[in-house]
């Protein structure tokens, strides 16, 4: 008895460190982000600028460009990591994110949609994003849906839904004018460049929304993961349970794809990233740290890392650097029979 | 639960009348692709004109000139997809598993990308070689990544291959945003299409795609025993290693050699194993050889749709597989009682 609470002490212990230590880095990157830039901001200054006093043009840099960027950043990176980390735990499938599965995709034809055919910009594409991915999410769940819904339908139902959206996708881009296509294509993408306190707002008041109903989830979902009878066994309805936590994942999804765009892969590697780090159930709290340094940290190397002052948008970095250094890692670690 | 769940027998009986069905049906897709279009053209014209290649007759030169090309195009590249996909779904033990994820369809679009934007490459006899070149580059690479000492495992290969198409595919956003000519040679290539493609190309990428045919003819009871589990398959002496190295050149060669000639054509490589694993159980030797058939048969017949469904225009048969592919794929999975995929 005492050796078993002493083990889950000692784990429990080390929960706490990994996930300090990802807060730490996530904490230095936010001050990177608003203190580096082409005009950049003294520590001692940009204390004096968030405290209230300061110069105006360092107030305008930091509170009116950088600090918005840096927020929408963590809390997309929140949003994606949650969104991933519930539907691969929930299905059961390391490929199983949202981005395979046609919600960010669902995401992408009706913003695209919006920009090509109907000519829309600025908050109403954001809007149709957000539809497009809840859309998509509620026909997979109506199509797989035959006495329950089983992981494995959702899973193919998904796959095949996200063929439908990428030919829609294709459709629209070899119809539009080049010049459209390309800045559909920019969307497409996932940059923060455009980032305002408004999508800020818009994130946080979701996720201030959603985080509650998930902590609440959160026993239940713990219970699901060792099976769907033994769910029942413990007194957990399994099908609402699993029905509600795909809902929320979705949402998530679909608040991160309406503010910034599909930021590649954030979904789908963080879960996987932080399981290795904590080692412990469903790790939700250290995947949601992990796509928030991701993100920014992307972001961050999008804007001053590249030569020649080149700038990219964060979601070629993630894809580009982020996502195969991090599975070469997961890759390494499945080679010595540590990744379960 | 995988495909390497409980191996649903089917009778040889029954195997052997769902074979000589596919036969028929791919008889029937190519006589529709010679025959229908904006031009409708009989069923004795259509013959006479195959069989006076020289003739001056206005629907002679469409069947011999137009349809012919674009119909041994579809054959040839749809078999090669569906072949591949049933292979990659045995290798890699997962019924998500697209030929696409060792990285075939991003290597071939990122050199393609690159030919056109810096080497000016925009006729469809260079571009096949260039994608081929992609392919087998990228395919290589994932195989490199994904592997350990005891060669690659299903999980690390998925990974390897996932994370080498997000890199590339960043790398080919990058080029096409700052590129607007490359951007609009290349949305045209990467929607998959048979048209405007190049036969002479088909001629000199066909030896590949038949060693890939060789090569997958010969795994079909490797693959069986795979199925059955790694240290299973083990057990009954099975070379693991070499039985993967082999899949994965078979995989490079088919698809590569499909994506070559037609551009990065999805769902043809995932649904056609399923749809032959619904009609013949969990058997390779018969998977394999109905995912080709089943195969050439989409894109042949999706090509035909896409000929008619939008006079006096036409849709890329890369969108119609994927529009027309995904309800029946959906159907498909809901037939199904749970895990039994």
């Amino acid at each position: 008895m005492s050796v078993v609470a002493g083990s889950r002490t000692r784990r429990r212990r080390s929960v706490a460190t990994a996930s300090g230590v990802l807060a730490l880095v996530l904490v230095v990157l936010f001050v990177a982000s608003l203190t580096l830039g082409s005009y950049s901001i003294s520590p001692a200054n940009l204390i004096a600028t968030l405290t209230g006093s300061g110069e105006s043009g360092d107030r305008f840099i930091v509170l009116g460009l950088r600090l918005p960027r840096a927020t929408v950043a963590v809390l997309v990176g929140v949003a994606f990591a949650l969104a991933g980390a519930l539907f691969q735990s929930l299905l059961g499938n390391p490929l199983a994110s949202p981005d395979i599965l046609g919600v960010t995709g669902g995401a992408s034809a009706a913003a695209v949609t919006a920009l090509l055919v109907l000519g829309l910009s600025g908050p109403a594409v954001a809007a149709s994003a957000g539809g497009g991915a809840l859309l998509v999410a509620a026909a997979i769940y109506l199509l797989s849906w035959r006495a329950g819904v089983h992981g494995y339908r959702f899973v193919l139902v998904g796959v095949a839904v996200s063929f439908l959206v990428e030919a829609m996708l294709g459709y629209l881009l070899t119809r539009a004018d080049v010049r459209d296509a390309q800045s559909a294509l920019v969307w497409l993408v996932g940059s923060l460049s455009g980032a305002r306190w408004e999508d800020a707002a818009l994130v946080a008041l979701g996720l201030a929304v959603l985080l509650p109903v998930l902590m609440l989830l959160t026993p239940h979902l713990l219970v699901l993961q060792l099976g769907d009878d033994t769910a029942t066994g413990l007194g957990v309805r399994a099908a609402p349970a699993r029905t509600m936590a795909l809902a929320l994942a979705v949402a998530m999804a679909a608040l991160g794809t309406a503010a910034v765009g599909p930021i590649a892969f954030v979904a789908f590697v963080s879960a996987p990233i932080a399981r290795r780090i904590v080692r412990d159930g469903l790790a939700l709290g250290a995947s949601a740290l992990v796509g928030a340094i991701i993100v920014l940290a992307s972001d961050l190397a999008g804007q001053h890392l590249l030569p020649g002052g080149l700038q990219v948008p964060a979601g070629i970095i993630t894809g580009a650097v982020g996502a195969p250094y991090l599975l070469w890692l997961l890759a390494r670690a499945q080679r010595s029979g540590g990744l379960a | 639960m995988s495909v390497a769940g409980p191996v649903r027998e089917r009778s040889t009986a029954r195997c052997r009348a769902v074979v000589v069905g596919a036969v028929l049906a791919v008889v029937l897709a190519t006589y529709l692709s010679l025959a229908l279009g904006s031009r409708q053209i009989d069923p004795s014209v259509v013959v006479d004109a195959l069989l006076a290649p020289n003739a001056d007759d206005n629907d002679y030169m469409v069947v011999r000139d137009l349809r012919v090309p674009r119909t041994v195009l579809g054959l040839l590249a749809g078999s090669a997809l569906g072949l591949a996909g049933a292979l990659m779904q045995g290798l890699t033990r997962n019924p998500l598993a697209d030929p696409g994820l060792l990285g075939v369809n991003a290597g071939a679009s990122l050199f393609v990308v690159l030919g056109i934007s810096l080497l000016g490459v925009t006729a469809a006899s260079g571009q096949v070689w260039l994608a081929f070149a992609g392919a087998a580059a990228a395919t290589v690479v994932v195989y490199a990544v994904g592997s350990g000492p005891r060669g690659p495992s299903p999980l690390s290969l998925t990974l390897a291959g996932t994370a080498v198409t997000a890199a590339l595919t960043s790398v080919i956003t990058l080029v096409l945003l700052g590129d607007l000519e490359t951007l609009n040679q290349y949305r045209f290539w990467s929607v998959g299409s048979l048209v405007g493609r190049d036969l002479d190309a088909a001629v000199g990428v066909l030896p590949f795609i038949a060693g890939g045919v060789v090569i997958a003819a010969a795994l079909g009871p490797s693959l069986n025993v795979l199925a059955l589990g790694e240290d299973v398959a083990r057990g009954l002496g099975a070379h693991l290693g070499r039985v993967r190295v082999l899949a994965a050149i078979a995989i490079v060669l088919l698809c590569g050699g499909a994506t070559a000639l037609v551009g990065p054509i999805v769902f043809v490589g995932l649904v056609a194993p399923h749809f032959a694993r619904w009609l013949v159980g969990g058997d390779y030797r018969w998977i394999l050889g109905l995912s080709g058939m089943s195969g050439a048969v989409m894109l042949t017949l999706a090509d035909v749709i896409g000929r008619l469904i939008v006079p006096p225009g036409e849709l890329e048969a890369g969108l119609v597989v994927a529009l027309l592919g995904a309800p029946v794929m959906i159907a498909l999975v809901r037939r199904r009682r749970a895990g039994a995929w």
